[in-house]
């Protein structure tokens, strides 16, 4: 018999055709496509790729106005009249007409930020539908939301989406404040503005009355004219924790309710008694879930030092099974980094750690030549003091730290600028409960890790932000009780 | 084999605990894979040669078993150079027919054992079984534990009447069915695995299919784990049968994709892997044929034995 062949797994890439980007995208203020007064585009390149796939509007400070006083006069002429019954019913078709480009969603999100075909199929699309879904179940029904009060919109909502979970941040935006009776001007990151370009288009097709959602396009600049703008009554941020300094500075003295969801250094504590191979699978998919970009991952690993050495083991055998590679290959597991920009930023961190002296561990599998590649990084013997273990790195980087009692984890976790959140995995639930009491964080997840549901508020305390998102708790931000 | 009797340490029980949502999320995972082309049809050549073609009822004749045998041999004589089944499975009383069969081919012959499917006998009868199995010329024994005793918490009697059995079959390699679909949890299942392992089994085995669930992906990640973990702390490796509810090429290929993640490329071979299936055979030639034809032909150009 012939020797025998490795079974390995060919390619599988996923077609581009179904994404049908087009060469430009406009502005869309008040029910239509407008050019930028600005006169400016600026590329949306594939970052697994480098190619240009598309170039987008850049809107100043003329085309901000617009919109906003777009979705202004769209508050008063049409959306604070129509019943709350009519509002939901707009949603669900938003919601329906999601699902119907399912398939189209998905690939673009993975062609302009680069994450596994896999994740924007199978997670992206369909939990921002449920958003859609889930609030526009809420529009007729605030009244039980919030019982004996009344349940007043605000107006215009200025939001701002980062580039990790492009679409779905913005249905976690759009959803809630239209369900509650609001207006939207929002404004997706640079980097990936495509899918909530093409939202833009779903709620053309849903004939949402004009001037209800207004999208636009730009850079930092163009969001900080929309969060500057007198009209706008509600601003919803979710990016860095330095830009969000930046616009609660801005907002001071004014009338505008504000709520942002900014970074986090999540901590991921597994004890000793934990199950130990759902215990990996929680780590791997708490930081290499969207190549690390993700506000809630576990990048601190606490593990009790009585199992460190076969844990990290474990680990290290799995991360070794880690695809990396084209985004657009449906076996693909970590994608390309969303732009080089941050590429940088997370190989000066993985320089940085190696100076600290934290002991480095990457997998040994191959890169594409071209594009925004990193491979899984894990950092063993780390401290406290280290940066890697106080500083969001927004990458597939891991910093594992260990610990001895329940007490000390407690501290160790608690001991950062930010709290959105945490891991808890052991088999005791009254260790469960006592760490969730006393671990400040927004999200405390129990023998898992990153899962997100509509139903479930999500947001952080210290300088992980305020005000929550999803779930009953979501509809706080957009309305005035009275 | 004339190593010295296993004696029954309480302390393998110390076993982490077992998460079944988690586990069933990793499941899903492995389903998320994406096998086609060459990957494809090299899987689905592995898969056929893995099999264990069974027959295990109580109306079974030397007749239904020689014709089995034939299948097992020519599995589809139309497309040359597929690989045989791993073995064929029947039982005692039927292994002299199947063995004369198979006569100077490489396909194994095993034979269920132990008063197969229950397991409800004295250890006295359940030897006698094996035996008369090996006599025949079983090459492979399948044998059941006592999970009357295992739920009563008699894990050192499971865990002798395993040993004892292994003693018995001498040359022929023991799998050691658990049959997870009474065991409850992940985590009773998890124990089974560890007390098999640690006496002797050379295989273990989900399912008699006589019950319903029968292998399931969860089930199967935890019992490779288990042999992971053996393998990792011993460097003694073991096998892993799933029986029972795999008809499908697609998910026999996703099996794959969980051997090869979990274990590593070494398992994937009629060694260390089988599916104790009836009907698996055949889907796989289905697509086999449609893979070389470039479309599906009719189940009646496949033998059904």
């Amino acid at each position: 018999m012939a020797k025998k062949k490795k079974w390995e797994y060919s390619p599988a890439p996923e077609s581009k055709q179904p994404a049908a980007i087009a060469g430009r995208y406009e502005l869309f203020i008040n029910g239509k496509w407008q050019k930028p007064s600005s006169g400016t585009y600026f590329n949306s390149i594939n970052p697994a790729t480098e190619e240009k796939l598309s170039e987008i509007a850049t809107a100043n400070e003329t085309d901000v106005n617009k919109a906003v006083q777009a979705a202004k006069q769209a508050y008063e002429k049409y959306w604070k009249k129509i019943s709350p019954t009519e509002r939901g019913k707009y949603i669900f078709r938003i919601a329906r007409i999601m699902q119907e480009r399912a398939r189209e969603l998905a690939v673009t999100e993975t062609l302009d930020g680069g994450k596994p075909i896999r994740e924007s199929r199978d997670f992206d699309i369909p939990t921002a539908a449920n958003h859609f879904f889930y609030y526009a179940g809420w529009a007729d029904k605030l009244d039980f939301a919030f019982p004996n009060k009344k349940a007043n919109s605000l107006g215009v909502a200025g939001q701002i989406t980062p580039w990790n979970f492009p679409l779905l941040m913005a249905a976690w935006k759009i959803a809630p404040a239209l369900a509650t009776g609001n207006t939207v001007v929002l404004k997706p990151a640079e980097t990936t503005s495509l899918t909530t370009l093409k939202l833009a288009e779903i709620i053309q097709e849903a004939e949402l009355p004009p001037g209800v959602v207004n999208i636009i396009t730009g850079d930092g600049q163009t969001g900080a004219w929309l969060t500057k703008h007198n009209d706008v009554n509600k601003i919803a941020f979710t990016g860095s924790t330095e830009v969000g300094k930046i616009i609660q500075r801005s907002l001071a003295g004014s009338q505008k309710k504000l709520t942002l969801e900014l970074g986090g250094k999540g901590a991921n504590i597994i004890f000793e008694d934990a199950p130990i191979d759902q215990a990996v699978e929680g780590v791997v998919n708490g930081i290499f879930f969207n190549q690390g970009h993700v506000c809630c991952a576990g990048s601190r690993l606490y593990v009790q030092e009585s199992i460190a050495k076969k844990f990290i083991q474990k680990l290290k055998d799995r991360i070794g099974t880690l695809l990396v590679g084209d985004p657009m290959d449906k076996n693909t597991d970590i994608g390309a980094i969303n732009s080089a920009q941050q590429l940088k930023t997370i190989q000066a961190y993985i320089k940085i750690g190696k100076a600290e002296g934290a002991t480095f561990f990457e997998t040994d599998c191959v890169l594409p030549k071209k594009g925004f590649f990193c491979r899984p990084t894990l950092f063993t013997n780390v401290a406290q003091s280290n940066r890697i273990a106080q500083e969001e790195i927004f990458g597939p980087v891991l910093s594992i730290l260990t610990f001895r009692t329940d007490d000390e984890v407690i501290e160790k976790a608690n001991n950062s600028p930010y709290g959105l959140s945490a891991g808890i995995w052991t088999d005791k639930g009254a260790r469960i409960f006592n760490l969730s009491k006393r671990i400040r964080a927004g999200v405390i997840w129990a023998n898992t890790y990153n899962l997100f549901d509509p139903t479930s508020p999500f947001g952080g305390y210290k300088e992980s932000g305020f005000g929550r998102e999803g779930g009953l708790q979501g509809l706080h931000p957009y309305v005035q009780l009275s | 084999m004339t190593g010295k009797k296993p004696v029954f340490n309480p302390q393998i029980l110390n076993h982490p605990p077992v998460e079944q949502t988690g586990v069933e999320e990793r499941s899903v995972r492995f389903t998320k894979r994406s096998i086609k082309g060459p990957s494809k049809m090299q899987g689905l050549e592995l898969v056929l040669s893995m099999i264990d073609l069974t027959t295990l009822e109580g109306k079974d004749t030397p007749g239904k078993v020689n014709q089995l045998c034939t299948k097992a041999k020519h599995l589809h004589d139309h497309i040359p150079g597929l690989p045989t089944v791993a073995a064929i499975c029947v039982y005692p009383s039927m292994v002299s027919v199947a063995k004369k069969a198979l006569e100077g081919t490489k396909i194994n012959v095993a034979s269920v054992a132990t008063a197969f499917p229950s397991g409800q006998s004295s250890l006295r009868i359940k030897l006698a079984d094996t035996r008369l199995a090996v006599e025949q010329g079983a090459d492979e024994v399948d044998m059941v534990i006592s999970r009357g005793k295992f739920h009563a918490g008699e894990y050192a009697y499971v865990f002798d009447e395993i040993a004892a059995v292994k003693a018995a079959c001498d040359k022929a390699r023991l799998k050691v069915i658990l049959e997870t679909g009474e065991l409850g949890t992940l985590d009773q299942v998890r124990k089974a695995s560890t007390i098999a392992i640690a006496a002797g089994a050379d295989f273990i085995k989900t399912s008699t299919g006589k019950i319903q669930s029968a292998a399931t992906l969860p089930v199967t990640l935890v019992m490779l784990e288990t042999i992971r973990d053996h393998f990792q702390k011993t460097g003694k490796k073991v096998g892993m049968k799933p029986a029972g509810g795999i008809s499908k090429s697609k998910l026999a290929l996703h099996y794959l994709v969980m051997v090869k993640e979990t274990l590593g490329d070494v398992w994937l071979d009629k060694h260390w892997f089988r599916f104790g299936a009836s009907s698996l055979a055949n889907d796989v030639l289905m697509q086999v044929a449609k893979e070389k034809a470039g479309n599906y032909q009719s189940p009646n150009y496949f033998s059904i034995d």
